[in-house]
C-alpha cells in the first residue's frame, strides 16, 4: 500500500513515558478482525483511552486536549509482542507519522518502516530531554529531519542523530516498499529457487 | 575460508541469501510460509490492487486458528467479523492454490502446532509467519520468525522477505533440571532475568545438556517465549530426537530423499570456536517452577518467591508500578495462595501433548476446585486425538474437567475465550499483557504443572507439593 512521502516534519509531539508499551496495547487483538485496513486508528490504545462503556478516559494522554501533533514519544521496548501491522497502521491512521522511543522491538520497526512511519531511536538521555520539552510546553515544536538523520528539539536546539539503514531512508523519501524492491529482482529469486535445497 | 567456524544461525541464513543490499537488508528466500485468518487478508487485497500473482503457493501452508471458537466446531461461526475472515481465507487460498486446513478439516490446529507435527516444519529451513510465535519452529534448527502483513504480502509474491541480519546470542543453561521444572519455565527464567526487552536485536541459540535432553516439544515451547525475550527468534541444533520426532511426519521426505537430507541435517550445527556477539550462561539447579507477577512476561519469578519490590527492578518505577496495581499485586507479596479464578491450557506455547500429560498426572485423582473455570484447549486435533487415545482426557474428565476444541483460544482472546475483567488466570500462554486475555483480565504466565496445581487447589500452589 503506497504511502505518503517522508523527508522534513515539525510537529508538536504526545508523550506516552510507560516502558515497554505492547503491540496488545496499541490496538488489542479484538479490534484485528478487519479483512481491509481501514479505521485502525479509532481503536488506537482503545482500553487505555476509552473506559467499557466507550467513554472516553480523561486521564489518557489522547484525550487531553493539549497534547497533539504527528510525533508520539513512548518509553523504552516500544511496539513489543505481537508481530501484527495492525498496531502500526493504527498509529499512522490516527496522524502519527513519527515514532521516538529509547529502544523499539524490532517486528514493530520492520513493520513501521514498511507502511512509512519512521521510527526513530533516541539515547535514553535525549528521550528524557524530549519529556522534559514537552512538560514545560505542550506546544513544543520538534524537527524531524531524514535527509540529515536529525531529531531536533527546537526549544532548546538540542539535536539527535539517528540511524537508519540507506536502504530503507530512501524508501522513505520517496514513498517507495519492499515489494517494488522484489518485484524487480525476481529473475534472480526464481533462479535462487532453482537450486535451493527444500 | 572453507575453515572458519561458523553458527548454526549463520549457516541456515547464509544458505538463504539471494541477495546483499549494501547498508541495507539481505534479500531472504522463505523456504516455508503459513498463513492464517487474521494477518493474511490485507496481504491479498495488497496483491490484488497491485495485480500481483503467488510466486510459489505450495511453499505457503494455511490453517484458521486465532479467531476461530473452541466448542461448536460443527456449526457456522457466530461472530460476523471472525466468519468474514475464515471465508476471505478459504477464498484467498483458493484462488491461488494454497494449501488450506480450516475449522473442520482434521488437520486443523494452531499453526505452530500443525506445521511440525504434520512435517512441514524441517531443519535447516527459514520459515516465516504473520505471528509472533512462529519462533516456535526453531526447535527443528530453523530461522524462524514473525512478520507483519506488509511482509505477507512479499513473501506471497516474490518469496522473499528483505531483513538486516540480526546479531547472534547464545544461551547456555547447563545441569539438571530439577523436580516439577518444565521448559516453560526454564523460558520464564531466562525472560525473568535478562527481561523482555533482554534478546532484542538478536538472535537467540539455545546450547547446554538442558535442551539436548529436552523433547521436541520442550524445544518449541522454549523457542516460542524467543520473542518474549526481545528475539526475533530462537534455535536449537537439530540432533537424533529432532530426526526421531521427524521420521514418518506426512511431509517429511521418505526413502532415499530421507536420508539426503538427514545427511545435510547433520550439517546443522554450531562449529566449536564460532563467534557470538553475546553469550549468557544459566544454571539448570538455580530454576524452580516460574510464576508471573506483571504485565510483560519478564516480570515473573520462582513460585516460592515473593513479588519484588520496584527498587529491586531494573526499569521505570513508574512503570513497575503500574503493572502492579492493574494486577492487584502488591510489593512484597507472596505469590503463593493467591487465589485463582481461570485456568488456561493451551496455546502454541503448551497445547501439546506433553503440556496435557503433565497437566494431568497433578490432576489425576484430584477434583477440580469449585470455583475454577478450566479452559483446556488442544493446540490440534492431531493433539485432541492423542489426548484420546493415550486415555487422558479420562482422567480429565473424572477429575471434573472438559476438552475444548483446537485454536488459540484465551491466548489472545480473539473468540468467545475471554477471561472477564478484573479475575485471575493462571495461564499456559505467552503473554501476560493488559487485557492479552480480555479487557480488564489479569494473567499469571506459568507452567502446564503450575496450571493444574491452581486448577485443583483454586490458589497458586507449587505443584511439587502435589508430586509423589
Amino acid at each position: 500500500m503506497a504511502y505518503d512521502k517522508f523527508s522534513v516534519l515539525k510537529s508538536t509531539a504526545v508523550p506516552m513515558p510507560m516502558e515497554n508499551i505492547d503491540t496488545d496495547q496499541i490496538i488489542p487483538a479484538r479490534f484485528l478482525k478487519a479483512t481491509e485496513r481501514k479505521g485502525f486508528g479509532d481503536n488506537l490504545f482503545r482500553d487505555w483511552r476509552y473506559n467499557a462503556d466507550n467513554t472516553p478516559k480523561k486521564d489518557f494522554v489522547l484525550n487531553n486536549p493539549i497534547y497533539s501533533g504527528k510525533i508520539l514519544v513512548g518509553g523504552k521496548n516500544f511496539g513489543s509482542g505481537s508481530s501484527r501491522e495492525h498496531a502500526a497502521w493504527a498509529i499512522y491512521d490516527y496522524g502519527f507519522r513519527c515514532v521516538v522511543s529509547s529502544f523499539f522491538a524490532d517486528i514493530f520497526k520492520n513493520n513501521s518502516l514498511n507502511i512509512g512511519i519512521l521510527p526513530v531511536q533516541v539515547s535514553p538521555e535525549f528521550l528524557q530531554a524530549i519529556f522534559t520539552a514537552i512538560e514545560a510546553n505542550p506546544n513544543a515544536e520538534f524537527e524531524v529531519n531524514l535527509p540529515d538523520q536529525t531529531f531536533t528539539i527546537l526549544a532548546t536546539g538540542q539535536q539527535y542523530s539517528f540511524e537508519i539503514n540507506a536502504y530503507k531512508k530512501h524508501n522513505l523519501l520517496n514513498g517507495f516498499d519492499d515489494i517494488d524492491y522484489l518485484q524487480s529482482i525476481k529473475p534472480a529469486i526464481q533462479a535462487f529457487s532453482e537450486k535451493s535445497f527444500y | 575460508m572453507p575453515n572458519t567456524p561458523s553458527s548454526l544461525f549463520d549457516k541456515v541464513w547464509d544458505a538463504h541469501v539471494v541477495q546483499h543490499i549494501d547498508n541495507g537488508p539481505d534479500v531472504l528466500f522463505i523456504d516455508r510460509h503459513f498463513i492464517h485468518e487474521v494477518t493474511s487478508p490485507v496481504a491479498f487485497l495488497g496483491l490484488k490492487n497491485r495485480g500481483l500473482s503467488v510466486m510459489f503457493p505450495d511453499k505457503t501452508f494455511a490453517t484458521a486458528d486465532h479467531n476461530t471458537p473452541t466448542i461448536h466446531q460443527d456449526q457456522p461461526v457466530k461472530d460476523p467479523l471472525s466468519a468474514n475472515q475464515l471465508k476471505a481465507l478459504e477464498e484467498n487460498t483458493a484462488k491461488y492454490g494454497i494449501s488450506h486446513w480450516g475449522l473442520g478439516n482434521p488437520k486443523n490446529g494452531i499453526v505452530h502446532v500443525v506445521g511440525p507435527e504434520n512435517g512441514i516444519t524441517l531443519p535447516g529451513m527459514t520459515i516465516v509467519c504473520g505471528d509472533s510465535h512462529t519462533s516456535t519452529h526453531g526447535a527443528f534448527g530453523c530461522i524462524a520468525f514473525g512478520i507483519g502483513t506488509s511482509e505477507v504480502e512479499m513473501v506471497l509474491s516474490s518469496q522473499c522477505i528483505m531483513q538486516p541480519k540480526p546479531k547472534k546470542l547464545r544461551i547456555h543453561v547447563n545441569g539438571q533440571l530439577g523436580k516439577g521444572v518444565l521448559p516453560k519455565d526454564v523460558a520464564l527464567y531466562i525472560i525473568s532475568q535478562i527481561t523482555a526487552s533482554g534478546a532484542t536485536g538478536y538472535f537467540v541459540e539455545y546450547a547446554g545438556e538442558v535442551f539436548q535432553n529436552m523433547s521436541m516439544e520442550g524445544r518449541m515451547t522454549v523457542c516460542n517465549m524467543s520473542i518474549e525475550m526481545g528475539a526475533r527468534g530462537g534455535m536449537v541444533a537439530p540432533d537424533d530426537t529432532t530426526f526421531a520426532y521427524l521420521k514418518g511426519r506426512e511431509k517429511a521426505p521418505k526413502g532415499a530423499a530421507w536420508d539426503s537430507a538427514l545427511a545435510y541435517w547433520k550439517t546443522l550445527k554450531t562449529d566449536e570456536g564460532a563467534v557470538f556477539d553475546k553469550e549468557l550462561y544459566f544454571n539448570a539447579a538455580d530454576i524452580e517452577p516460574q510464576i508471573t507477577y506483571g504485565t510483560n512476561p519478564g516480570l515473573g519469578t520462582g513460585i516460592s518467591k515473593k513479588i519484588p519490590a520496584a527498587t529491586q527492578m531494573a526499569g521505570s518505577e513508574a512503570s513497575y508500578k503500574k503493572s502492579l496495581e492493574y494486577m492487584g499485586f502488591h510489593e512484597n507479596e507472596a505469590i503463593l495462595g493467591k487465589k485463582v479464578d481461570y485456568v488456561f491450557l493451551g496455546s502454541c506455547t503448551n497445547g501439546r501433548i506433553e503440556d496435557f500429560r503433565a497437566f494431568a498426572t497433578i490432576v489425576k485423582g484430584r477434583k477440580k476446585a469449585e470455583h475454577i473455570t478450566a479452559w483446556l484447549v488442544p493446540g490440534s486435533h492431531i493433539v485432541e486425538q492423542q489426548i484420546k487415545e493415550e486415555g487422558i482426557l479420562d482422567i480429565l474428565n473424572e477429575a471434573g474437567f472438559q476438552l475444548r476444541q483446537p485454536g488459540c483460544s484465551a491466548c489472545l482472546a480473539m473468540n468467545d475465550d475471554k477471561i472477564p475483567t478484573g479475575k485471575y488466570a493462571v495461564s499456559t500462554s505467552n503473554r501476560n499483557f493488559e487485557g492479552r486475555q480480555g479487557p480488564g483480565s489479569r494473567t499469571l504466565l506459568a507452567s502446564p504443572l503450575v496450571a493444574a496445581a491452581a486448577a485443583v487447589t483454586g490458589v497458586v500452589t507449587d505443584p511439587r507439593t502435589l508430586m509423589q
